[in-house]
């Protein structure tokens, strides 16, 4: 996919954009370039935050420009790169038992699915890790089955507990901090996304993949961290 | 070398241990936090001879009282128009002093001014979240928001007293109402009018103002259309604008991607002196090129690492001062 625009953010961003509509394709885009930024070392580059169909190139001002940060990405040829192998498959055991899956009922009737064909389209599908934010650590995960998509609730819920699995449209999450959400969570996992160690302290990187696996109380209780 | 300990006597609310940020963790959506005011914070450490991110507490107005319970210790005070009360005297805040045991000091909201530097001679003893002791406000990681009661130590605490005495305010860490912008990045989709508005209207702060953003008053702005733009990365400092036409300026904890179109992003340089304007304060927006901010930001710098080296020389106690003379004088009538 080609560069729909490079647009000069502040004194130190360049904002590299390849669509305006959420697409794999565009994702796909912007972490072929974001690993190829990653291997380049351009004088003066900070660090890049990739998002869904763009991403930020954040350099020092005192070391660099727009133009030159600009012409030193249009030189890089991500186009070639097989960013599917690239990429890692994280595999997040899941309990969806009662106590730990608030939503569950709700989604499962709002799709006119049982509780147990929710689980299984969950549990079906790979994902794919297209960005993080909101908050440390929250990986927007993609590929959320089409029949399970539910819309984001109209009021928050407060005090959603870390490690809730949720799900809103065609987006998957799961969460890191004690935070309010508007999402459905479907279940909790021991698996924690910032891993506390300090040589790698995100478990995803942008562009890997996730598969959810079922696993019981037992079992999820026996990994809590 | 000594440890000076500390008992938060009180804290007001977003009190919070920092040092410089923590940089390289926005793609996992970990914002630099840090001060939000990274000049008077630069200032503050440089008084005392401190490496210019050495750990320090940011006070809010509703400020902080700390009871030395153990050992000495040489602390500065810079950012916004403080009042410190220590010792039983009373300065204002930019100001070099020492600390000793039994003694109390109270950093307090003052004339101006909305965050304030507490560095010290020493090394802030806290905890670390990947590599920094920032603290980020949302989950209290890195050094955290102090509360009353609990202790705070400083390692390796020196009495540095050519350090005392006031620091002058330069310019540049006092608020303006001139607050430079780039323009976009989604300038597209406001109307032409509304954004030319922007920048001749004046906005003034409200009091929904936390480490994460800043609202603003004024006219509201105009979107094209009721539109969703994809999330995409935020830079501190921009100015987004949210589907109700109300504008927020997002400060040092402000989340790293998001869904709002952003009008143009304030340049660091000014969000510094922005940041110390209290609610009620008028800002007014002025574009500028990127090219002409990459210049603005290259200026600033000098002109603050100018001043900063003639802050970092040594300075004299009277004492010191007298002696030297003394010591001249004798050398002096010694060759006559």
């Amino acid at each position: 996919m080609d560069v729909l625009g490079y647009k000069y953010v502040a004194d130190r961003g360049l904002l590299i954009e390849f669509a305006t509509e959420i697409s794999d394709a565009a994702n796909e885009a912007v972490i072929a370039l974001d690993h190829a930024i990653g291997e380049a070392n351009i004088p003066g580059v900070v660090e890049v935050i990739p998002a869904l169909v763009n991403l930020l190139v954040i350099f020092d001002p005192l070391q660099t420009r727009h133009i030159d940060v600009e012409e030193a990405v249009r030189k890089l040829k991500p186009e070639g790169r097989d960013v599917a192998s690239e990429a890692k498959t994280h595999h997040v055991g899941v309990c969806y038992e009662d106590g730990l899956n608030p939503d569950l009922q709700a989604v499962s009737e709002a799709c006119d699915m049982s509780p147990e064909a929710v689980i299984k389209a969950h549990t079906s599908a790979t994902y794919r890790v297209c960005m993080y934010g909101f908050a440390p650590g929250y990986a927007y995960l993609s590929g959320v089955p089409k029949e399970i998509q539910v819309p984001r609730k109209p009021k928050p819920v407060r005090d959603v507990p870390a490690g809730s699995v949720m799900i809103a449209g065609p987006q998957g999450l799961v969460t890191t901090l004690k935070m309010p959400t508007g999402w459905s969570v479907i279940g909790r996992t021991a698996v924690r996304v910032m891993t506390g160690n300090p040589e790698k302290p995100f478990l995803f990187d942008v562009g890997d993949s996730v598969k959810f696996q079922r696993i019981d109380r037992e079992t999820y209780e026996s990994e809590l961290p | 070398m000594s440890t000076a300990r500390f008992r938060v006597v009180h804290a007001g609310p977003l009190v919070s241990i920092q040092d410089a940020g923590r940089i390289g963790h926005m793609r996992f959506g970990v914002p630099a936090s840090g001060p939000m005011d990274r000049t008077s914070f630069a200032i503050a450490n440089t008084a005392l001879a401190q490496p210019v991110e050495a750990t320090g507490i940011e006070v809010s107005p509703g400020g902080l009282t700390l009871e030395c319970v153990e050992g000495s210790v040489t602390y500065a005070v810079a950012g916004g128009g403080f009042g410190v009360v220590s010792g039983g005297s009373k300065f204002d805040g930019w100001t070099v002093a020492t600390i000793r045991e039994g003694e109390k000091l109270a950093v307090r909201g003052g004339s101006w001014g909305s965050w304030a530097y507490l560095t010290f001679a020493g090394e802030v003893v806290c905890d670390q979240w990947l590599g920094s002791a920032a603290t980020h406000s949302m989950s209290g990681f890195g050094g955290g928001l102090l509360q009353a009661e609990q202790t705070l130590e400083v390692r390796n605490a020196e009495v540095r007293e050519g350090r005392v005495g006031e620091i002058s305010v330069p310019d540049f860490a006092k608020p303006s109402d001139r607050v430079h912008v780039v323009t976009g990045p989604q300038d597209r989709h406001f109307e032409a009018d509304s954004v030319s508005e922007f920048f001749e209207q004046k906005s003034s702060l409200t009091d929904s103002y936390d480490r994460m953003g800043v609202r603003l008053d004024g006219s509201k702005m105009r979107l094209k259309e009721a539109l969703s733009i994809p999330s995409e990365p935020v830079l501190r400092g921009a100015v987004q604008v949210s589907g109700d036409g109300g504008v927020m300026v997002l400060l040092a904890d402000c989340g790293t991607t998001g869904g709002y179109p952003k009008i143009a992003t304030v340049l660091p340089d000014d969000l510094d002196r922005m940041v110390q304007c209290r609610p009620g304060d008028v800002v007014r927006f002025v574009a500028v090129s990127a090219e002409e901010a990459v210049e603005f930001t290259r200026k600033k710098s000098e002109e603050k690492r100018a001043w900063l080296a003639e802050l970092a020389k040594p300075r004299l106690s009277l004492g010191e001062k007298l002696l030297r003379e003394n010591l001249i004088d004798g050398m002096v009538s010694a060759r006559e």
